[in-house]
């Protein structure tokens, strides 16, 4: 068991009265959370529940249609230039994909926030690439291009060139999608390492329960018919105590079938 | 460790014991990898140079420190081991001590990892010879598969994708169109007054008519626009099919019993050979019209050129220029299908087959047109 939240009495993100939404059509409805530093905190719901669409407005993608997020404490909705890239070298993103740059060896992918944001003589920066691929088991694979690797390692590739600058925040846009179970918990094993060790805050947007399970030390769940966060706490007391059928389902899909296939917004 | 916000001032002091024999290096404030790069090498330098029996870093005046700070502490205390010294790591804050626990195992030797070594020129030669072998066997293949299907389509033209081929015709064809006629009439304008210039001097002028009716239907009209087409649509046949292989859409189709050659190929093939002639007598036309304005602008009234036209060029010469442009299409179409469909995995693979596509339709545009100069020449056309 991890430890008890929130770890720090001071939260290092607040997302408040925020909506967003595509082409005139409201996928998140005014919804506010708060997300305390070093924790692992997961984004849950069905498909469409807009998930990534939060998470994309988080890391400053998007403009909400209302609302502020504050990072640290400021507005990336809001903030621009330098202000806006500070706030943005402060976190790292991974992609469902991972998103490495394919021309790029692993180290060159990792040196390259290095190489744009900061005065560090060559060697600098390849020692502490190595430093943050060694973190994540690859720094034998330094040489390697992306393509030569399977879809673990270029995630745990994806995770040190987000973690290239000592980002405060990780945000990881679902990890496990596309791992087999036993890579699948490798992840989460280093995920728990980071976020014990280095004091890292995830943010992760997942539909992988046992991830969830492991890891996370709080989650919101989003639901796509009422378009707002149903449930919010710890996932193993959501799962027994939760007083939305749908939600109690949806963390325990082998218990009952009996609200299968409706949302949080249908029949309960 | 205090807050990222707060200002980044560092600093970097030495001191020697009376005795020379220990360096102190005393860090303090900052350290992060925006204030670590400006004391990376003066760090060095220091070192390599003072060449202390032994080194103690004091970092207790550190109120902050990351990843780079932390490399920096590394860095200094292995350069120091490698000269046969000791080096010691003093008043560290137990945040940054965790930190050096997670990182200090790194060596600052960089892994042999496995370097690819530039290749000598004899195996860049035998790379390239085995490449262009390799290249030659899949077009041979594929034009094989190409004609065959090509055949089933004449049988059972059921098998043909029409709405496709309608929808490649109109992109490849209709869409070129303002391209066609723009460099058409820039290529007539411009083949007429450069040959303007020198054949006034012999009063010879009128000629220019010839030379430009000639030379468009039997050689530029064509050439012209198949280059165009290679560089529009081969381009784009390349890029669609090499997305879709990355995609795994190709392998998709081919799970389904669909052929990929006959669902994507066929269709752009015919729809391209379709349009090519009849952008090339557009071409032919504009380029005309080009020729006209300069013999307008040397004073030939109109009629006297058109009639010179006709009297230089033949159907002949207009028929070997759209046979030559059929070919043409059917080689940009199909080398462009082949590129794509040859796609392989990554980012770059497709904008690699995008460029491979132009460069190969333009090189077999070239070759085509030689061997039907000599073919032509052999048969006295």
């Amino acid at each position: 068991m991890r430890v008890m939240l929130p770890k720090e009495n001071r939260p290092i993100i607040q997302v408040q009265h925020f909506t967003a939404g595509y082409d005139g059509s409201v996928v998140i409805d005014d919804i506010s959370f708060e997300i305390y530093r070093g924790e692992v905190f997961a984004i849950l719901g069905g498909s469409g529940s807009g998930k990534s669409t939060l998470l994309k407005h988080m890391i400053g993608l998007y403009q909400p249609a209302a609302g502020h997020i504050f990072i640290g404490g400021k507005d990336i909705v809001t903030a621009e230039g330098e202000e806006r890239t500070n706030l943005l070298k402060s976190i790292g993103v991974t992609y469902q994909m991972g998103a490495l740059f394919g021309s790029m060896t692993l180290l060159e992918n990792v040196r390259l926030p290095l190489e744009e944001y900061t005065a560090l003589p060559s060697d600098a920066m390849d020692l502490i690439a190595r430093m943050k691929l060694k973190l994540v088991g690859l720094e034998p694979f330094l040489d390697y291009m992306p393509s030569e690797l399977s879809g673990g390692m270029q995630k745990r590739a994806a995770i040190a060139r987000a973690m290239a600058l000592d980002p405060h925040i990780l945000f990881l846009d679902e990890p496990s999608a596309g791992l087999d179970p036993i890579t699948s918990a490798e992840l989460d094993r280093l995920i728990l390492d980071l976020a014990r060790n280095l004091a890292i805050t995830f943010v992760i947007v997942t539909h992988e329960l046992s991830s969830v399970y492991t890891i996370a030390d709080r989650v919101i769940m989003l639901d796509k018919e009422v378009k707002k966060i149903v449930a919010t706490g710890r996932p193993q007391e959501l799962r027994e105590h939760a007083a939305n059928p749908w939600v109690r389902q949806f963390l325990n899909p082998g218990a009952s079938a009996e609200t299968a296939g409706k949302g949080a917004g249908g029949e309960r | 460790m205090k807050p990222a916000t707060e200002a980044s001032i560092n600093s970097l002091d030495a001191r020697r014991s009376s005795d020379g024999g220990t360096l102190t290096l005393i860090m303090t404030g900052r350290w992060d990898s925006d204030t670590t790069g400006k004391w990376w090498q003066r760090g060095q330098q220091i070192l390599t140079q003072s060449k202390p029996r032994r080194l103690v870093i004091d970092a207790s005046g550190v109120s902050y420190c990351d990843g780079a700070g932390v490399a920096f502490l590394i860095d200094l205390q292995q350069l120091q081991i490698r000269t046969g010294g000791d080096a010691a790591i003093q008043g560290l804050q137990e945040e940054v001590r965790r930190l050096l626990d997670i990182y200090g195992h790194i060596s600052i030797e960089r892994p042999s990892g496995r370097r690819r070594e530039p290749l000598s020129i004899i195996e860049q030669v035998g790379k390239a010879a085995v490449e262009l072998w390799r290249d030659f066997k899949s077009l041979l293949t594929f034009v094989g598969e190409l004609a065959v299907m090509l055949l089933r389509a004449a049988r059972q033209p059921r098998l043909v994708r029409w709405q496709e081929a309608w929808l490649v015709a109109e992109r490849s064809g209709v869409n070129a169109l303002p391209i066609i006629a723009l460099i058409g009439v820039l290529l007539g304008l411009i083949l007429a007054f450069q040959s303007a210039i020198p054949m006034r001097r012999f009063g010879a002028d009128i000629f220019v008519a010839d030379l430009l009716g000639i030379a468009m239907l039997r050689e530029m009209g064509p050439l012209i626009t198949a280059i165009i087409l290679a560089g529009r649509s081969g381009s784009a046949f390349a890029a669609e099919l090499g997305t879709m292989k990355v995609r795994e859409e190709i392998d998709a189709l081919r799970t389904m019993g669909l052929e990929p050659v006959r669902f994507l190929v066929v269709p752009r093939v015919i729809a391209a050979v379709a349009m090519i002639p009849v952008l090339t007598v557009f071409a032919n036309l504009f380029g005309l019209m080009g020729g006209a304005i300069v013999m307008r602008s040397l004073g030939y009234p109109l009629v006297t050129y058109v009639n010179q036209v006709l009297s230089a060029v033949t159907v002949g010469d207009l028929m070997g220029g759209l046979l030559k442009s059929f070919v043409y299409g059917i080689v940009v179409a199909a080398v462009g299908c082949l590129r794509g469909l040859e796609t392989r995995t990554g980012a770059s693979a497709v904008g690699q087959s995008t460029t491979s596509a132009v460069v190969s339709g333009i090189v077999l545009i070239a070759i085509v047109d030689g061997l039907f100069a000599v073919v032509f020449y052999a048969l006295g056309l």
